[in-house]
């Protein structure tokens, strides 16, 4: 039933990047006591005030100079878009209306929140899974995008 | 030092995200295409992501205050209402528009594609709505 792309899985550097990705997460949450949500993070930075501002925005900076430290040590990433610029326009809207109603997105559900064991992440974790998996069955199979 | 540990926690997420592929849109979109040529590799960088951070995050919810100082802002909310669904469901469709969310989006925003910036303002407004729409709340 399922057709695996064999040809395009890589599981040793999937597993590396994602203790990384652990990692990280779990620094910020046992030295600073915060959770690692990129969308809340952004979110709560969009208001004045409000505290521990500083970490949180060092925590995105941190995110930012990530690409840039890799350049200086490696060769740029494999980065390739599918999609359009209508596409792009909708799709940054409903991941930032829907992560900050959702309260979390892949990060701060995905990561933090099942690696909390909250059943709130893994219901949203479900949620969101399952309409990106719907969304992407309509646009390339029904539609044929 | 929080800000230096918040700064280093946020550059090795970032550095997963990249050698994990997750900043790779295509790639993204080639694992949530489970109808087509599938591509697993997402789901061992969940699996490994979730497994190194599980023991850390488990003791940080037990504790009052982190090992730098200052409360665990750990959240408490518990209830599973229609926002945590709706607006799951929300994201996770403009996930698989374009293959991208938070964390890849600020990774990718310094290396100048157009395509970046142009999700990354929308997200921001789309938040901005949202922040909006909450102050009207009350």
């Amino acid at each position: 039933m399922i057709n695996i792309d064999w040809a395009h899985f890589t599981p040793y550097s999937a597993l590396l990047g994602g203790a990384l990705i652990g990692l990280g997460a779990s620094l910020f949450a046992v030295l600073n006591g915060r959770i690692a949500g990129i969308s809340g993070l952004l979110g709560s930075l969009l208001p004045r005030g409000g505290e521990g501002r500083s970490e949180k925005a060092l925590f995105l900076a941190g995110l930012l100079v990530a690409p840039l430290l890799w350049l200086l040590l490696s060769e740029p990433p494999a980065v390739q878009f599918d999609t359009g610029w209508p596409g792009l326009l909708l799709a940054g809207a409903l991941v930032g209306i829907g992560s900050r109603y959702g309260a979390g997105c892949t990060s701060g559900h995905g990561v933090c929140g099942l690696s909390r064991l909250s059943p709130r992440s893994a219901v949203a974790t479900l949620s969101f899974m399952a309409s990106g998996f719907a969304m992407v069955y309509l646009i390339r199979h029904l539609l044929g995008a | 030092m929080r800000g230096v540990a918040a700064f280093i926690a946020g550059l090795v997420f970032g550095i997963g995200l990249l050698v994990a592929g997750m900043a790779n849109p295509a790639k993204v979109l080639a694992f949530l295409d489970i109808a087509g040529l599938w591509d697993p590799s997402l789901a061992l960088v969940m699996a490994s992501a979730i497994g190194v951070a599980l023991l850390p995050l488990q003791w940080s919810r037990r504790q009052q205050r982190a090992l730098l100082g200052g409360t665990m802002q750990m959240p408490n909310a518990r209830q599973l209402d229609k926002r945590l669904i709706l607006g799951s469901l929300t994201f996770g469709a403009g996930w698989g528009i374009a293959g991208i969310c938070p964390g890849p989006a600020l990774v990718l925003l310094p290396l100048g594609y157009w395509q970046i910036s142009l999700f990354v303002v929308a997200m921001l407004m789309g938040m901005g709505v949202f922040a909006v729409l909450e102050r009207r709340r009350g």
